[in-house]
């Protein structure tokens, strides 16, 4: 598997080298929003850090907390910071949380099937954010920018809570005022501070500027948001298998043996997390999948 | 000793119950602790055996929905019962196992790896349903990218003593899953148990060099035809004495475009998600991690267990489980076992033992509910979508 350089296998004999948590090392930790924080790792044993791809994810070990899948939000050129963003919602991402500058976490990673930054190629590429949703797509934008001249029109559409909510907002205004890349932002509620739009992020779609025809879809967000966001993007005239989608769903292995994260006959942690919209469409719109 | 012909594989011989003790103490004298069912609190369950007096000599076992108890048989039958709510997996995929220790340093930690390896075990009386089971296993736990690593040495280390079903139970229906009565492959020697006015004899077939290599220790006479047809008249009429039958069918198709059938609802209601079914499936390999400490915090430990999708924690996401309900959760592991089973791993998932019939306190039918499903299927008439999931 990518990224996995054969000598940081610790094999403890369960399952064969997957299932040791690999040291870490927390350099950096951002507080990017109220309850959103960064943490920028690296590795305790390999200088080479942690080839991914746009997209993968990380199982993250808090010591004798437990264990929780989390997307990658670092520049895959630059594998050798971890770059690591999420939100307190439970027991492990609050250890996290209160962990400093210097400690260590496990990881197990790098999983599953990332963005389709490859195949995209010569097309436009409307990405589609909604929430925390845009920590797993930024190293998609960061390969997107990086290999500019590849690509047709690009588009970001990212929709928050509200203005305290907006993630990244330092690099979402540097790349608001790039030529090469369209940039509109949404919240749901505004303030006194806030000048722009107001509205959940599908309704950005109609009015933005990409050839349905000839684009690329990626969108992460609530399952009901990318639920609308496919419609809207349908609407607009795009063709379901050039639309994709990063799920969530409970893991506890992420290689596929400990059978949460099915979704219908699809594993998420080894199939996905990002699967063409096309592959799900007869279980996306159902409840309890 | 006397110069014994060596025998091929699929030679049939034919042994006594006394040769069968001699052939466990081979076993033994190899190294095998030898697993068996044995009876234990009114209940056929699996643990290690001295030998064949060990075995539930003389009883057979009544079942039916929700219901199961044991009675004298009217012989002294080694077998003449079918499964127990115990499977294989028990110690192929043992219940808990460690998967690593961590000591802490400071801020640092160390990983520390603690595997047992796996016990050389032989098991007896794994019934054709079983086998099909633990071949279904091994291409679940070793048949892919990532495979389990304790599964695969335990299976190495496992030598297998099947034996056909002759008396088939109130909830089996492998014959309609078309992995018995009879055992075709996964073994390393298969017993029929012939208990009839000849006498009491085990037709013995050899399925493996080492059940080759296990069996030239015994003198085993060759199989006379009389026996070998006795067996084939057993069995053929066991086929047809299941207690249950599942149409499998379009089975798959059926299961998936049926996902919003309203008959769902009416299994959910009486479903009390008590994941009994998952815990008797000798199929079911979910699984969940546990991380503990020691109370200074200075040890923690990560452990597997089996785990159930019909617990609210499984598909817990913040916010929720994605299943609250249990209709959702039945139709996850139904569909699951009998249609997705063949997307992920070639095959179903369900091998027709009827355990989970037996051991669910409500009495719930899986061949009933798939019927519940086809008489209630909108499409049946005019398959108005491809199922392409």
């Amino acid at each position: 598997m990518a990224g996995l350089p054969e000598k940081d296998l610790v094999d403890t004999g369960g399952i064969s080298g997957m299932i040791a948590p690999r040291p870490f090392v927390i350099r950096r930790i951002e507080r990017d929003t109220a309850d959103t924080f960064t943490l920028r790792l690296k590795s305790g044993s390999d200088r080479n850090g942690l080839h991914f791809e746009p997209g993968q994810f990380n199982m993250l070990y808090v010591f004798g907390v437990g264990e929780v899948p989390l997307s990658i939000s670092g520049d895959p050129a630059k594998p050798q910071f971890l770059v690591h963003t999420t939100r307190v919602v439970g027991p492990v991402t609050g250890a996290l949380h209160r962990l400093k500058t210097g400690d260590m976490v496990g990881i197990r990673g790098p999983f599953g099937k990332g963005w389709p930054v490859d195949e995209a190629e010569g097309n436009d590429i409307v990405v589609i954010a909604g929430g925390i949703g845009l920590a797993p797509l930024r190293p998609a934008l960061y390969h997107l920018l990086a290999h500019r001249k590849k690509y047709g029109r690009i588009v970001l559409l990212y929709g928050a809570r509200t203005p305290a909510d907006i993630l990244y907002r330092r690099e979402l205004e540097k790349w608001r005022a790039r030529f090469d890349l369209e940039v509109e932002v949404t919240v749901d509620r505004g303030d006194e501070s806030w000048w722009g739009n107001v509205g959940v992020v599908t309704t950005l779609v109609p009015r933005s500027p990409f050839d349905p025809l000839n684009a690329v879809a990626l969108i992460c967000g609530p399952e009901v948001m990318m639920r609308f966001a496919v419609m809207a993007l349908r609407k607009k005239g795009m063709n379901i298998d050039d639309i994709y989608v990063s799920m969530e769903r409970n893991m506890k292995c992420g290689v596929g043996l400990c059978g949460h994260c099915q979704f219908g006959p699809k594993f998420v942690c080894k199939n996905g997390p990002v699967f063409s919209y096309e592959t799900l469409k007869n279980l996306f719109n159902k409840r309890e999948i | 000793m006397t110069n014994k012909a060596r025998r091929s594989l699929h030679e049939p011989a034919v042994i006594s119950t006394a040769q069968l003790a001699q052939f466990f103490a081979g076993l033994s004298e190899s190294g095998y602790r030898i697993i068996g069912p044995t009876v234990r609190d009114d209940v056929i369950i699996l643990d290690e055996i001295a030998g064949p007096t060990d075995l539930p000599v003389g009883w057979t076992d009544r079942q039916d929905a929700a219901a199961y108890h044991l009675e004298r048989m009217p012989n002294s039958a080694l077998f003449g019962y079918v499964v127990g709510p115990q499977s294989w997996k028990k110690y192929l995929y043992p219940p808990r196992l460690e998967l690593w220790q961590a000591a802490r340093n400071k801020r640092a930690f160390e990983l520390k790896q603690k595997q047992p390896e796996p016990p050389k075990l032989a098991f007896v009386g794994v019934r054709p349903c079983e086998l099909a089971a633990i071949e279904i296993l091994d291409r679940v736990l070793t048949g892919g990218e990532f495979s389990d690593e304790y599964y695969r040495r335990q299976r190495e280390n496992t030598f297998i003593i099947a034996v056909n079903c002759t008396e088939p139970g109130g909830t089996c229906f492998c014959a309609s899953m078309g992995t018995g009565p009879r055992a075709r492959h996964g073994y390393d020697i298969v017993l029929t148990e012939v208990v009839d006015d000849s006498g009491h004899r085990l037709l013995v077939d050899t399925g493996s060099e080492a059940g080759l290599s296990a069996m030239s220790k015994l003198t085993a006479e060759r199989a006379s035809n009389e026996i070998q047809s006795r067996a084939d008249e057993l069995l053929s009429r066991a086929a047809g004495r299941m207690g249950r039958s599942l149409d499998t069918a379009d089975l798959r198709e059926l299961l998936y475009r049926n996902i919003e059938n309203v008959y769902w609802d009416r299994v959910g209601k009486r479903c009390l998600t008590c994941a009994n079914c998952t815990l008797v499936c000798p199929t079911c390999f979910c699984f969940a991690t546990e991380d503990t400490t020691d109370l200074e915090a200075h040890r923690a430990r990560r452990e597997r267990r089996w785990d159930s999708c019909f617990t609210m924690d499984f598909s817990y996401i913040h916010g929720g489980s994605v299943r609250p309900s249990a209709k959702s959760r039945y139709r996850q592991w139904l569909t699951h076992k009998l249609a997705a089973w063949h997307d992920q791993f070639g095959s179903s998932g369900c091998v027709g033992c009827g355990r989970c019939i037996t051991w669910c306190p409500v009495g719930i039918d899986i061949t009933e509910e798939v019927c519940a499903i086809r008489e209630h299927d909108p499409a049946q008439a005019t398959v108005t979508e491809e199922s392409n999931i």
